[in-house]
């Protein structure tokens, strides 16, 4: 079985993100980038189910300007086998990438499809679930825990209130969470092994999808400051300030 | 303009969050429709139809519903949408699950997490954990968005009833099967909805130690949440973490114990009202957004503060 993993390239999670001047973005420039942390979580369960035997080949795909290679050679360093680069310069909509993900499905034929849950820059928890209705399969969102038996996947995933676990027919759609697993390191020996690894690069015009927008994003504004608060000394000044200032208890 | 909003419910009462949604709704139109799906859930029906707001409520009542997949509810949905400019669920594990879903069968792009509510085709919506606010304008003909509850007031309940309507469209789910739910249960209120927060971190140490932010959520009548660390060294389950990743809340009084406040676990709970932080490290992130801060050490400062309440 083939497993084809979704990857992008997102600010780094621990950078202090700044709102342009002019409102019309959030500043990328001189900005350092990584691999979304869901896809990296992604990346990692694919290279597990190939390590034990359940997944011969794991292909990574991502849609974006050149530099997001970096960002597969990265996911090639960590024991994907060969890179898909979707190239475009513009800045793509999720339901736009389940389409192009849709055209690679196609080719490939994965029995697995893994993408992160959401994307740290736009937070918007769609691809997955877009892609599983655009190919009519199953989906298994914010996974805990994948098992593949047969020709079918269990899922536990987390959800509000609990977990809950599903069984799903293959080829199925899985977006991971945060708990699936502890993604690896790259050694400095796997990440020189990865520069051999093949890397092909198509256009969405290639796949057959035409980029529109369905959406306009008129303004990017800095959420309103809070003010700074006050230092208490005590347990008792808290509780008075609770009661007497703020109120609330 | 006409709303339909999709019910979150577990077959027997309507989810709070259904009721934040339709009043999120209002501000596109004065009435909506809601569907309920699942399986002898007539009674969530019934109740959804006594919400002055609600027009109609559409019911499918089906066995093939009732773990409320995905799969098979998208494409009931997706049949009954183009009758409607404005699809809304909350942004809930359930609502993220199945509108971007629906949102692609009809073909339309979708606005996740919507803040605020502008016109019937602009809203406001976090990006960058809440780093940024977006301001987007759909150009869809139907408007698929999930709203995030923490933002809006639940909808009043009246004495009206709207007409239920039943639907007969059964979508069988053959790839997809439910097999079993661990539900989490606490006598605690609900994380999303309490009016007192308090949460424990890293800073806890172990398992044991968590249970003094409990006996403080105790005291308050309040719910507990929990930081990432917190969930992931195991001191609670992970449908209490609260941030980027996990719930968003925004309750009156936010308590953070032994939490550092990194970037995701403010993005969820940044928008309390007042905000305390009891932190051993004086240059923890957490006290530059706190109205109070206590430094010092929790295991001492914890005790008191419980007793004294």
């Amino acid at each position: 079985m083939k497993v084809l993993v979704a990857i992008k390239r997102v600010i780094d999670p621990y950078v202090k993100v700044r709102v342009k001047s002019d409102d019309t973005g959030v500043e990328t420039n001189n900005v350092k980038m990584a691999m979304n942390p869901f896809c990296e979580i992604a990346v990692e369960e694919a290279v597990r189910l190939k390590e034990s035997g359940k997944a011969q080949e794991v292909i990574v795909v991502s849609a974006g300007e050149e530099n997001c290679q970096e960002q597969l050679r990265t996911a090639l360093a960590l024991g994907a086998d060969r890179a898909i680069h979707i190239d475009t310069e513009i800045n793509l909509e999720p339901l736009t990438v389940a389409k192009l993900l849709q055209s690679v499905m196609e080719k490939e034929l994965p029995g697995l499809v893994l993408l992160g849950k959401q994307s740290i820059d736009s937070d918007n928890n769609q691809v997955a679930q877009m892609l599983a209705a655009l190919t009519k399969r199953p989906q298994g969102t914010f996974a805990s825990e994948v098992n593949i038996e047969g020709d079918t996947v269990t899922v536990v995933r987390e959800v509000d209130g609990g977990l809950e676990t599903l069984k799903l027919t293959l080829p199925a759609i899985i977006s991971t969470d945060l708990r699936l697993n502890e993604p690896r390191y790259a050694s400095l020996p796997n990440i020189m092994k990865a520069k051999k690894k093949p890397m092909e690069s198509i256009t969405p015009s290639e796949l057959g999808v035409e980029v529109v927008w369905h959406q306009q994003i008129l303004e990017v504004t800095s959420p309103p400051e809070r003010q700074g608060g006050t230092q208490v000394t005590s347990v008792a000044e808290l509780v008075d300030k609770l009661k007497n200032e703020a109120k609330v208890i | 303009m006409a709303t339909l909003i999709i019910a979150e419910h577990d077959n027997q009462r309507v989810a709070p969050e259904t009721l934040k949604t339709i009043n999120a709704a209002m501000a596109i139109s004065p009435s909506v429709s809601v569907v309920v799906a699942g399986a002898n859930c007539r009674s969530v029906a019934v109740e959804i139809s006594k919400v002055a707001a609600v027009e109609q409520v559409l019911l499918a009542d089906d066995a093939v519903y009732e773990a409320q997949l995905a799969e098979n509810i998208s494409a009931l949905v997706a049949e009954i949408a183009d009758q409607y400019t404005h699809v809304l669920a909350p942004a809930t594990t359930f609502g993220k699950n199945l509108m971007p879903r629906i949102a692609a069968l009809l073909d339309v792009a979708q606005l996740s997490d919507v803040i605020q509510i502008e016109s019937d085709d602009t809203v406001i919506r976090p990006i960058y954990a809440g780093n940024a606010l977006a301001r987007v304008k759909s150009n869809d003909p139907i408007k698929v968005m999930t709203v995030r509850c923490a933002a809006f007031e639940p909808a009043p309940v009246g004495e009206a009833g709207a007409k239920v309507t039943e639907l007969d469209i059964v979508i069988p789910c053959d790839l997809s099967q439910f097999i079993s739910k661990q539900a989490v249960e606490s006598e605690r209120p609900e994380l999303a909805a309490a009016r007192v927060v308090v949460s424990g971190g890293r800073g806890l140490g172990d398992k044991e130690s968590f249970a003094l932010v409990e006996k403080l959520a105790d005291k308050l009548g309040g719910a507990i949440g929990a930081s990432r660390a917190a969930v992931d060294a195991g001191f609670v389950s992970n449908d209490l973490q609260v941030g980027q990743t996990g719930k968003v809340v925004a309750p009156e009084l936010y308590i953070a114990v032994g939490i550092s406040g990194a970037i995701q676990h403010l993005a969820g709970m940044k928008d309390s009202k007042v905000i305390v932080a009891i932190n051993s490290d004086p240059d923890a992130p957490i006290f530059q957004i706190a109205d109070y801060g206590l430094v010092g050490d929790l295991f001492e400062l914890l005790p008191e503060l419980i007793e004294s309440l």
